[in-house]
């Protein structure tokens, strides 16, 4: 286990990522210290959120599918149970907020609600054991590794950038290309406040991803710190630790239908007309 | 060094008291709408509950992230180089 001078060091240390790409004297590999990762370019990965989201994604891909093969018509066991219940839950949301008919908005939104939440479910894991384990692992007590892959703003902004494609793509799908630019050139004050409508219409639609993006990165980000600043504490930190994930749940959970519902309200808009003012 | 360390702590003050004024506005507000809302009509009450933790969602961002903030500020400075 290594050894840290100070706090600071200790939450410094849990900051950093463990950072593939070309170092500065041209080579690959993986960044060591700060400076090296910070001197990396564009160029380079972050191999800890691609582990864990993708080991996280198949972890949910398998789960379902095992108890989709397996599922009875009869009493339903305590698996096929909970997602029967989760799958129920997203049902109903989906319908009461979704008008139009698409075949893709449900699965969607059940793959977007199931990954966020079991990404931000790792919060709750004691924020030692996973980077520690992996240390263990890689033989190296200085490894970085950060274990929530929502702490990651590359993360949750690849999520909210792949929801605005597919907004573009099922508005010019259903209304046409000319429809879609209409919306933001005549739509609040008609076609007379051109200018206007699109100082107005275009920072909202572009504000969207990057409003999905960073409310849920700073939500778990913000969750994540006070849990290393918990950490510091000593043997107090046990009540505390317990009392924070306790209110975290509620966010981490709250965070996931929330990330679903706007994609599903945005969904819902990019299929609808505007009405005529 | 001790400017930016004694400036940090004043942002960090700021942070930390502009956020629970804000929050405290909005969460009064809207759990009092929706107690006054219940009491109206007590059978929308759980549909109501439901929009009220989505609202409480977005009031709460800012001041959670406030927050975290804060504390990267306290213990992990960026500013300090």
């Amino acid at each position: 286990m290594p050894e840290y001078e100070s706090g600071t060091e200790y939450i410094a240390h849990h900051l950093g990522f463990l950072k593939y790409g070309q170092k500065a004297d041209g080579s690959w590999g993986i960044a060591h210290t700060m400076e090296e990762a910070n001197a990396m370019g564009f160029w380079s990965i972050h191999l800890d959120s691609m582990f864990m989201s993708l080991l996280l994604g198949v972890i949910f891909m398998g789960v379902f599918y095992f108890v989709s093969r397996k599922a009875t018509s009869g009493i339903p066991g305590g698996l096929q149970n909970a997602v029967e219940f989760i799958v129920e839950m997203v049902q109903t949301t989906v319908k009461s907020t979704f008008f139009a008919r698409n075949e893709l908005i449900g699965p969607l939104a059940l793959t977007i609600f199931c990954w966020i939440f079991m990404m931000n479910l790792m919060d709750l894991v004691p924020v030692d054991w996973i980077p520690l384990t992996a240390a263990f692992i890689a033989q190296d007590s200085h490894l970085y590794f950060k274990a929530v892959p929502t702490t990651d703003l590359n993360i949750t902004a690849g999520f909210a950038i792949s929801v605005f494609f597919l907004i573009i793509f099922f508005s010019i799908k259903i209304k046409g290309f000319g429809g879609f630019l209409g919306e933001f050139a005549f739509h609040p004050f008609g076609k007379w406040a051109l200018p206007l409508n699109l100082i107005m219409e275009v920072p909202s639609f572009l504000a969207k991803p990057v409003s999905l993006a960073l409310r849920l990165y700073g939500n778990l980000f913000a969750g994540e710190m006070i849990f290393m600043v918990i950490a510091l504490v000593g043997l107090f930190q046990l009540p505390l630790h317990f009392a924070w994930a306790v209110f975290h749940i509620l966010i981490i959970t709250l965070q996931a239908y929330l990330f679903m519902m706007l994609t599903i309200v945005y969904l819902n808009q990019a299929h609808t007309e505007p009405e005529a003012h | 060094m001790e400017t930016i360390q004694a400036f940090s702590v004043i942002a960090v003050a700021l942070i930390f008291g502009l956020c629970g004024v804000g929050t405290a506005l909005a969460f009064g507000n809207l759990g009092g709408k929706l107690i006054e809302s219940s009491a109206r009509q007590p059978e929308l009450a759980p549909k109501l509950q439901v929009q009220f933790f989505l609202v409480a969602g977005f009031v709460d961002v800012i001041s959670i992230i406030g927050v975290g903030v804060s504390f990267l500020i306290i213990f992990a400075n960026p500013f300090l180089g």
